[in-house]
């Protein structure tokens, strides 16, 4: 299980990325992403750029009336017989859950794969105070047994191979497990039915809140969403406030992105709307829903106009799939539960620059992301501007870098305001390097230029242009 | 009247590609255009933003103002992502209400990267270059995606005599650069050109060709150090080639 981190060191994290994930992760990113090429393909350019738009649009505007989403969701949950919660922080989050858990005397949790929870850390929570907690979606269970947090935000267990899970599951579970991805499935399911049956709580997060209902929309592809949220007598659903959005209309739109831009799924296998308990006339479903609607320091991020967007995101996973760093690295190199792009922007926003300002320099810039991406989120323009936070501060945090590295930027950009010194400085190098030029390459600097180098050699240092241009141009004029 | 292109020869043009920058005014003067290298031109900025010191950006940008805002006609780049960095992000360094605003909005319009430059202003696709390689295109990011250039720089490679243009794997995929992540990073900044090498070197090109110099000196250098024979060239020096 995740816990949530004091400080992500990328690089020394980058270190540790056993060899063979790479292979696995890619393996699963491209196989989504020829999917989903083909079903956007099926939808046509044209219809998938406006309909990108559309998404953008209802979220911007969703996040922009937050407040008012919100309250609408509130009213009509509660019309429906769910109770509302509001947790501030994660720590709230948890003790909500916690008092009404041991109110009701619970022994076992049965989870649907949820981030808002990973986010928070609940797992660890509940079984801290005694009670057992069964991750129920196929990869978080993989991971839940291999105590890592997700390495992908929608196929948590994308790091491992058939053969490690296999191995997993015998020293785990006790059971002569085969690679076989079909019985590695049944003995999961197995072992899953049984808690199903016996478990007293079922919690879940969402994909979005339809403030018009107060109905939850939740994605999935193995059923076991519906059992958690319907076999035990207490469904408690921790979701991010930002998933709000006004009505069916919006669902519409964003579940025709969500499953495409994902799996590469027309539509996922299941998908569930959640309106409050049981009705007295009903012989299914839980006798009390409660829904805590956890900030967490989403306030906060709606702040900075350019990084809110980050909260626009639907989860889909797609830039991570497209993303060379992640695709490189894999999700925990990112340190917390979320990973990939949005990991570098979420991750950032939510545990703040002391924790994490690593993350949106765990980026070439590349922008393959916000081409993907079905919410049309500036993903490039965000990390820009968290990176200028990190360094220089903003009005959300104050600056972390160092003074002295501010005062050598100041004296590092005067030379590129005082043209002759700058067209000096170009001609000294060539005379500085000759000591390290060895074929017209410079094939092992000093530190800190090492880092260019360590990869591969730095072509010499040859500005002869300007002078080429002058003489040329004099030639000419004679 | 004849076409005035202003140079703006980049930074890493400068110090790491002077025989590009020599190409560059090789092909422009062959299509008639009149080549202008503005005196005290130095860096645009970018390094600086890119590493989240914006206030640091400032200066340089200023610089460039400065220099190219009392020249006339195009600015013309050898390089995707100057030009990305100029069109996109100086108005939001200078915006209304700062003194540069207006010489910004003068500027940002008639500044083009190279491709774009024969593309769209000059309209030549066929600039009579001769090249008899077998080549192959690394689609560099901020020319594909910051400038939308997908099909142009393969446009003007199709039409050069004797090249042969083969397919990459994975050719919108990023080589790594990534500016500062190069540096911040270079574990994976290695594991991501590294990838991109062995697309290159399974393509059976003699050439790769990208047209922006930060991913040239990445994949060269690469290419160096695994000794390999593949040579990495810019747009440009092909569309030279005579």
């Amino acid at each position: 299980m995740s816990q949530i981190p004091t400080h992500i060191n990328f690089r020394t994290n980058v270190k540790n990325v056993p060899p063979h994930m790479p292979v696995s992760v890619r393996k699963a990113t491209s196989k989504f992403l020829g999917t989903r090429q083909a079903v956007v393909d099926v939808v046509g350019d044209e219809r998938w750029q406006a309909l990108r738009q559309a998404g953008h649009e209802i979220r911007l505007h969703s996040l922009t009336h937050m407040d008012h989403y919100l309250t609408r969701l509130e009213e009509k949950v509660r019309a429906a017989g769910g109770i509302v919660h509001w947790a501030r922080d994660a720590a709230e989050a948890k003790q909500i859950v916690l008092e009404l858990a041991k109110e009701r005397g619970v022994k076992r949790a049965v989870k649907v794969k949820s981030m808002a929870t990973e986010e928070i850390g609940l797992n660890h929570a509940l079984q801290e105070n005694g009670i057992s907690v069964l991750e129920t979606d196929l990869g978080e269970f993989i991971i839940q047994l291999a105590g890592v947090g997700p390495s992908h935000i929608i196929v948590p267990a994308v790091h491992l191979t058939k053969e490690g899970i296999a191995e997993l599951f015998t020293q785990k579970l006790g059971v002569d497990a085969p690679p076989d991805p079909l019985k590695l499935c049944a003995i999961a399911r197995t072992r899953l039915r049984e808690e199903f049956l016996s478990a007293d709580l079922g919690i879940s997060g969402a994909n979005f809140m339809v403030a018009e209902t107060g109905t939850l929309v939740i994605v999935t592809n193995e059923g076991n969403g519906r059992m958690c949220t319907t076999l035990p007598p207490l469904h408690i659903a921790v979701v991010g406030i930002d998933k709000v959005v006004p009505d069916w209309e919006s669902v519409n739109v964003l579940l025709k992105l969500l499953p495409r831009s994902a799996t590469g799924q027309k539509m996922s296998a299941y998908t569930s709307f959640i309106t409050g308990p049981r009705r007295s006339n009903e012989e299914g479903g839980p006798k009390e829903f409660h829904l805590v609607l956890l900030d967490n320091g989403r306030t906060r991020i709606m702040k900075d106009e350019v990084t809110r967007e980050t909260l626009l995101c639907i989860r889909c996973g797609v830039c991570l799939n497209v993303c060379p760093v992640y695709n490189n690295v894999g999700g925990h190199a990112y340190g917390f539960a979320y990973s990939g792009p949005i990991g570098a922007m979420l991750s950032t926003q939510l545990l703040g620059m002391k924790t994490a300002a690593d993350l949106p320099f765990a980026s070439s810039l590349c922008g393959a992301c916000a081409e993907f991406c079905p919410v049309k989120i500036p993903i490039p323009e965000i990390l820009l501007r968290l990176r200028h936070r990190a360094v220089e501060g903003d009005q959300i945090e104050r600056a972390a870098a160092p003074a002295v590295i501010q005062a050598g930027v100041k004296l590092g950009t005067l030379s590129f305001s005082l043209p002759w010194l700058y067209e000096f400085g170009t001609q000294m190098l060539k005379y500085i390097q000759a000591p390290l030029r060895k074929n017209g390459w410079l094939p092992n600097l000093p530190p800190p230029a090492n880092r260019w180098t360590m990869a591969r050699p730095l072509p010499a240092f040859g500005a002869d242009f300007r002078a080429w241009f002058r003489k040329r141009k004099n030639e000419r004029q004679r | 009247m004849t076409t005035k292109a202003q140079l703006f020869i980049t930074c890493l043009g400068e110090n790491f590609f002077s025989d590009t920058l020599k190409d560059m005014v090789r092909v422009l003067e062959r299509l008639g255009v009149q080549c202008e290298m503005p005196e005290g031109q130095t860096c645009c900025g970018q390094p600086f933003f890119n590493s989240g010191f914006q206030s640091g950006a400032l200066a340089p940008a200023r610089q460039f103002i400065k220099v190219f805002g009392k020249t006339d006609g195009y600015i013309v780049a050898p390089s995707g992502s100057c030009v990305d960095f100029v069109r996109h992000h100086y108005r939001e360094l200078f915006p209304e209400g700062t003194p540069e605003h207006a010489r910004v909005k003068e500027l940002v319009p008639r500044t083009f990267e190279f491709c774009e430059f024969l593309l769209n202003v000059l309209k030549m696709t066929d600039v009579g270059a001769v090249f008899p390689h077998k080549v192959t295109y690394h689609a560099s990011c901020h020319l594909l995606r910051g400038l939308g250039l997908r099909e142009e720089p393969k446009k003007l490679l199709r039409a050069v005599k004797g090249l042969e243009l083969v397919p990459l794997n994975e050719e919108e995929t990023c080589c790594g650069f990534g500016g500062v992540f190069s540096v911040v990073y270079p574990e994976v900044s290695k594991t991501m050109m590294e990838t991109k090498l062995d697309n290159i070197q399974a393509s059976g090109a003699e050439y790769i060709i990208a047209g922006d110099p930060g991913c040239l000196m990445n994949i060269a250098g690469g290419l160096r150090k695994v000794g390999s024979p593949i040579r990495a060239l810019h747009l440009i020096s092909v569309l030279a080639a005579q």
